[in-house]
């Protein structure tokens, strides 16, 4: 099972790639790091059908990192949420595939336009105590970055996660360390994170979030444990997967040319 | 147009909430802390199971709405106008209005009239901030009666962010309680023609007063209730400006950006004519009596008939 996940996580990293490239701009180094983070919710952990996007009792993904889009549409497509050659209109005009992504142009299987950082957890924690008020059984998965960590309204949203103790949401931290402007600690620190949350009211779990193993093994633990809102700090290495990108937070906001991607694909090869 | 007494208008809000909620179980009330100053409690003791306290944390609150809404409910998020509508504005932009998803916005305390709290408590531009974005309703019905009708309506017909304006401090109560209510269709309250009033919230009473002055003055005035800022009635604000070749608006709120910039907005496109407005002329207000504030910065029945009888003056030339 391990190996068929790694494969589809290698599909997710070649097609975001493939994209960026044709997008000629956007974010490579995230979507890059969170791919085996995304292969484990779309195809091993989470409940959905991409035949019917609509299904009430789905599990829902809530990115709150907008920026990181192209790699939530290429595990969208993989899923068969539409078809893999649209992710060649990535950020071009009329497409349903937007910069950051926007639910009024139609793409099925998203949640949620979103792009200011620090508001997709206050939704995810909307969506997850509307499921309780309503008594439903499906969970809410929530991504957000670790600079984000750095906006209130994130406090304001775990604080509320904790009062209401809201085990049907499972929040995962992308801590790949770096920002814009550099390392996490050097522009704002952000530790220690783990007693952050728990002061807040959550279960925190650790976990290396380029690991398909491990990502599956913290999820499982997660899931079992009730009582309160759940949170993983999953260690990535941004641009994971493609050696000249790893770790270059140059390569936050910028997409690779033709040249770097026949570079890049047969790393991935 | 006769006077019953006078009700606060978030006395309409918090009957208008209760009454929807009976027939729409999706209601859902979020408190910011201070649900029997805004109105909300009425729904609260009413509804216990529907309502969460969100703390004084508007921003989440926001955003916990917007889930809500996209889980299918129909939350109602009020507090307090300046934070409801600007504390707020980036989450309303990208998680209400971008979403485009059917929560209801309570603007409590809207208004210069709030008074003695002073200019940190007076929301007077939160129309001019939300107005801009897309996909948002903005109601401001002119009184409790009419806000009572308005909730309910914005309720049961919803498609997208609604932002309902009401004030504090108890006005005239005078709208028929079977009047005929449509979102984005002014009601037109006197039908003179030689100067339109075009009024929204607290000053539309102000403006029936001023009307009346004017009348025995032989000037026979107009007077539009526009109680949906947005959509706004394009149609009824050039027919006015067609039929009666002058207008002022009337808000408490900031002309800038307010009532009175929509309604120049539409009618420079469409027929050019003197314009004069009444509200807050760019500045904070202070503490005082709501009656001595509304005199103070000329958003009273005084200041609408110097205003008409400007305008009239600049028709003629
Ligand atoms: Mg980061």
């Amino acid at each position: 099972m391990i190996g068929k996940l790694e494969a589809i996580a290698k599909k997710i990293r070649i097609e975001t790639l493939k994209s960026l490239t044709a997008a000629k701009s956007g974010h490579t180094g995230g979507s890059l790091g969170l791919a085996d983070v995304f292969t484990v919710l779309y195809f091993h952990q989470m409940r959905h059908n991409p035949s019917m996007p609509d299904w009430e009792n789905r599990d829902r993904l809530i990115l709150s990192i907008g920026h990181v889009a192209p790699v939530l549409y290429s595990s969208l497509a993989l899923s068969g949420y539409f078809p893999i050659d649209e992710l060649q209109s990535l950020r071009k005009l009329n497409s349903r595939l937007q910069g950051h992504p926007g639910r009024n142009h139609g793409l099925p299987g998203l949640e949620l336009s979103a792009g200011s950082l620090g508001q997709g957890l206050s939704v995810a924690v909307g969506m997850a105590l509307a499921a309780k008020h309503k008594n439903q059984q499906h969970n809410i998965y929530c991504i957000t970055g670790d600079g984000e960590l750095q906006e209130g309204s994130i406090w304001e949203a775990a604080m509320s996660a904790g009062h209401f103790h809201l085990d049907n949401l499972i929040t995962l931290i992308d801590r790949n360390g770096v920002q814009i402007d550099g390392s996490t600690e050097d522009v704002m620190a952000l530790e220690p994170l783990d007693k952050k949350w728990e002061a807040f009211g959550w279960d925190v779990f650790h976990c290396d979030g380029n690991n398909i193993a491990d990502l599956i093994k913290t999820y499982n633990k997660a899931i079992k444990k009730k009582g309160k809102p759940k949170v993983i700090i999953a260690k990535t290495i941004m641009g994971k997967g493609v050696s000249e990108i790893e770790g270059n937070y140059k390569w936050h906001g910028k997409a690779p040319n033709k040249k770097e991607l026949e570079v890049f694909l047969k790393y991935l090869s | 147009m006769q006077n019953r007494g006078k009700i606060s208008t978030k006395v309409g809000f918090g009957k208008g909430l209760k009454n929807a909620a009976y027939s729409n179980e999706n209601l859902i009330v979020l408190g910011s802390d201070i649900t029997t100053s805004v109105g909300v409690n009425i729904f609260v003791e009413k509804f216990p199971d529907r309502f969460y306290s969100l703390g004084i944390a508007e921003q989440n609150t926001v955003g916990v709405a917007a889930g809500m809404a996209l889980s299918g409910l129909i939350p109602v998020f009020s507090t307090y106008a300046v934070f409801s509508s600007m504390r707020t504005l980036d989450q309303i932009r990208i998680s209400l209005c971008y979403n485009n998803l059917n929560v209801i916005i309570g603007g409590a305390h809207a208004g210069i009239s709030v008074g003695p709290d002073g200019a940190t408590h007076q929301a007077l531009e939160d129309i001019a901030a939300l107005r801009a974005l897309p996909n948002i309703t903005i109601i401001s019905a002119c009184d409790a009666t009419q806000t009572e009708i308005a909730t309910m309506k914005a309720i049961s017909e919803i498609n997208g962010p609604v932002y309902i304006r009401f004030g504090r401090e108890p006005i005239p109560d005078f709208t028929s309680k079977n009047q005929k209510f449509e979102i984005g269709k002014a009601q037109i309250i006197l039908n003179g023609g030689d100067v339109a009033i075009i009024a929204t919230g607290s000053l539309v009473w102000e403006s029936i007063t001023a009307a009346n002055y004017l009348e025995k003055k032989g000037i026979k005035a107009r007077v539009l209730n526009i109680h949906t800022i947005k959509p706004l009635d394009i149609e009824s604000i050039i027919k006015a400006a067609n039929e009666c070749g002058a207008l002022v608006t009337a808000e408490e709120h900031q002309i800038t950006g307010g009532l009175g910039s929509a309604v120049a907005e539409v009618v420079v496109k469409n027929n050019p004519i003197p314009i004069e407005m009444v509200g807050m002329p760019d500045c904070f207000g202070e503490s005082g009596e709501a009656n001595e504030l509304m005199e103070k910065y000329k958003m009273n029945s005084n200041a609408i008939v110097d205003a008409v009888i400007k305008v009239i003056e600049r028709k003629k030339l």
